[in-house]
């Protein structure tokens, strides 16, 4: 399994649209990935599950990678999240 | 009538009010013999709802702007969450009913699970949800969008507006939105900024007003069903200096203030308060030719700090990002009383003890705001001028009491600016040594309010005069004339910061007077601008 933390800068939070573009790219992964906050971890090729997250900024997430191309997903997805949120 | 909710966007709209047609969509739980082809008339319904929010998304686009496309290739996303899908089948399978029911209770579930969310943002997405439900319900059930009922413009009431909703409408028949339900943050308002026109939400209105004629404030927030007479013309008028602001705005924001023949003019704001420089800023004023610095003194119940003085000058220096900023100092009397400064009541206060006069007898007050000034100067370009000046040895007194301040902050080794140092010229006695004042300061100001009520003997306070309140008066165009003259002879800049600036009937006058500087209240700035852009002094 891989996983990294990674803190939201976004003002606005985790809102729709990256939300959706987030769980466009989990979901071309074959691996199980999921997104977690304070211990509450939800799948992230599901949109409604991530916005149901909440997440705010300066808060704290963590993304685990598991099963095939769990490297790649995760160095993919953290780019993402760096670029967008 | 007079309902009051929330503004989400400003504005005046006047028109016919038109209730929005919502579809019907009362779902009935209906059991089903063949579970698999309800789940298979469901996944149809999806995919045809996609193809629908795929052409909103074109449509808004186009109309409205990438921005506020955006949330319909969000809504094809949500209708292929797992989730979401998986509710619906999983609600169609074990319970044998209907694809509608399952879907309109699972958007239930959803928009509940968002609108209990402790995130205003998450919480309008609570709408996404019911409105992506609502669509595949219509689908399934073949229901056709709602609409306006009306041919000409209207002022569109509605429970609720969902994106899909909003977008379907024909634009040019909505001159503002009114909604009961709905946040500042919803589509619909978003909507509204874009398309320009006023919002208001949480506004309660009765079901029997449809074709009634209604005003949307959308400035104080609130919507008037059935007018009277003098109320509609009221906001007519107030619809028309609108448009005529928002052209200006658009047409005169960068420009500069010169003539046809090519002679320039500073165009500067008044303000009475710190929070009064985003309009200077917005209106695009070159400076601020009048800040009164009464404010401080009236909001507060004692007299109050150089440090809280400083702060408030400070800000005001540096929003103003090197602009000229002009800092009145203390202009109270009698008649705007504060009840620290303890003073006596008078029969005539604005012939009584007032303003410069009390400065200079209680120089500990006014010390405290020149150190205040004159600590802020070194955060911008301020000047200070001085109400009230009717001798030659008032100013001397002023700059010796400067020298001492300055003297004072240099010794302490605190930084500060240079400072031009004005007097108004409010008085026929000011104006009658504007020669001798010129000598002593780097530019006159004409307070054209008080100057008038002085020099014509009539009180500005008392209605029964108004008749003879003539702000045109020879006597007074002549004094403004004089103290240009004077002013000029003497090496000081002159400008006019009273009511009279605006007057854009005697801009061009002031012009051919040699007028240095116009300062008015915000609001007028670019009024006056489009009329010194249309004079021409050559002819």
């Amino acid at each position: 399994m891989t996983e990294f933390t990674y803190t939201i800068t976004d003002p606005q939070g985790v809102h729709a649209r990256p939300a959706g573009i987030f769980v466009k790219e989990a979901a071309s992964f074959p691996c199980n990935i999921t997104v977690g906050k304070d211990g509450k971890d939800v799948d992230a090729k599901r949109i409604l599950g991530v916005m149901s997250l909440g997440v705010k900024q300066g808060e704290e997430i963590v993304v685990k990678c598991d099963g095939d191309q769990e490297a790649e997903a995760a160095e993919k997805l953290e780019a993402f999240l760096k670029e967008n949120l | 009538m007079e309902l009051v909710g929330k503004s989400v966007f400003g504005g005046v709209a006047i028109g016919k009010l038109s209730i929005y047609q919502k579809q019907d969509n009362v779902v009935k739980r209906v059991k089903v013999d063949d579970v698999e082809a309800e789940v298979t008339r469901f996944q149809t319904a999806k995919e045809t709802a996609k193809t629908q929010l795929a052409g909103l998304y074109d449509k808004a686009l186009k109309e409205v702007g990438e921005a506020n496309a955006m949330v319909f290739e969000v809504h094809q996303m949500m209708l292929d969450d797992l989730d979401y899908v998986e509710s619906v089948e999983n609600i169609i399978r074990a319970q044998g009913v209907n694809a509608e029911y399952a879907v309109a209770t699972t958007g239930d579930n959803f928009s509940q699970m968002f609108a209990a969310m402790d995130d205003e943002y998450m919480r309008g997405r609570a709408a996404d949800i019911k409105d992506i439900s609502n669509r595949v319900v219509d689908v399934l059930s073949g229901a056709s969008a709602g609409g306006i009922n009306s041919t000409e413009p209207v002022i569109l009431l509605a429970e609720d507006l969902a994106p899909s909703e909003t977008v379907q409408l024909d634009k040019s028949l909505v001159l503002s939105f009114v909604t009961k339900l709905g946040s500042t943050n919803s589509h619909t308002a978003i909507l509204a900024r874009t398309m320009n026109i006023p919002a208001l939400i949480g506004i309660n209105y009765p079901e029997d007003v449809e074709g009634k004629m209604g005003i949307v404030d959308g400035f104080i927030g609130k919507l008037i069903i059935d007018p009277d007479e003098e109320t509609l013309k009221k906001y007519q008028k107030k619809k028309e200096e609108e448009e005529e602001k928002a052209r200006l705005l658009l047409e005169l924001k960068g420009k500069e203030n010169v003539t046809l023949d090519g002679t320039k003019v500073n165009l500067y704001a008044n303000i009475g308060g710190v929070g009064d420089v985003a309009d200077v800023l917005k209106n695009d004023a070159g400076g601020i030719g009048l800040f009164r610095s009464e404010f401080l003194y009236l909001e507060s119940s004692d007299y109050p700090s150089e440090e809280d003085q400083f702060k408030a000058y400070r800000t005001v220096a540096e929003n103003m990002a090197g602009k000229k900023v002009i800092i009145r100092t203390l202009d109270i009397g009698a008649d705007k009383q504060v009840d620290y400064f303890n003073l006596k009541k008078e029969d005539n206060p604005a012939m009584g003890y007032r303003a410069i006069r009390i400065c200079l007898e209680r120089i500990e007050v006014f010390k405290t705001q020149l150190r205040a000034l004159w600590r802020a100067s070194y955060y911008g370009k301020i000047s200070v001028m001085f109400p009230m000046i009717i001798s030659v040895s008032e100013v001397i007194k002023i700059k010796e009491i400067v020298e001492e301040v300055k003297k004072e902050l240099s010794d302490q080794g605190i930084p500060y600016g240079e400072v031009e140092i004005g007097v108004m010229i409010e008085t026929p006695a000011a104006v009658m040594i504007t020669e001798e004042l010129a000598k002593e300061v780097d530019f006159f100001s004409i307070g054209t309010n008080d100057l008038t009520q002085y020099t014509l003997a009539i009180d500005r306070q008392n209605p029964a005069l108004d008749n003879f309140y003539d702000s045109h008066h020879p006597a007074i165009l002549k004094m403004i004339q004089m103290t240009v003259e004077n002013g000029h002879k003497g090496g000081a800049w002159v400008g006019i910061c009273g009511e009279l600036g605006a007057d854009t009937t005697l801009t061009e006058t002031f012009l051919r007077m040699g007028v240095d500087e116009l300062s008015v209240s915000p609001s007028r700035v670019l009024s006056v601008r489009n009329a010194i852009r249309n004079i021409d002094l050559s002819k």
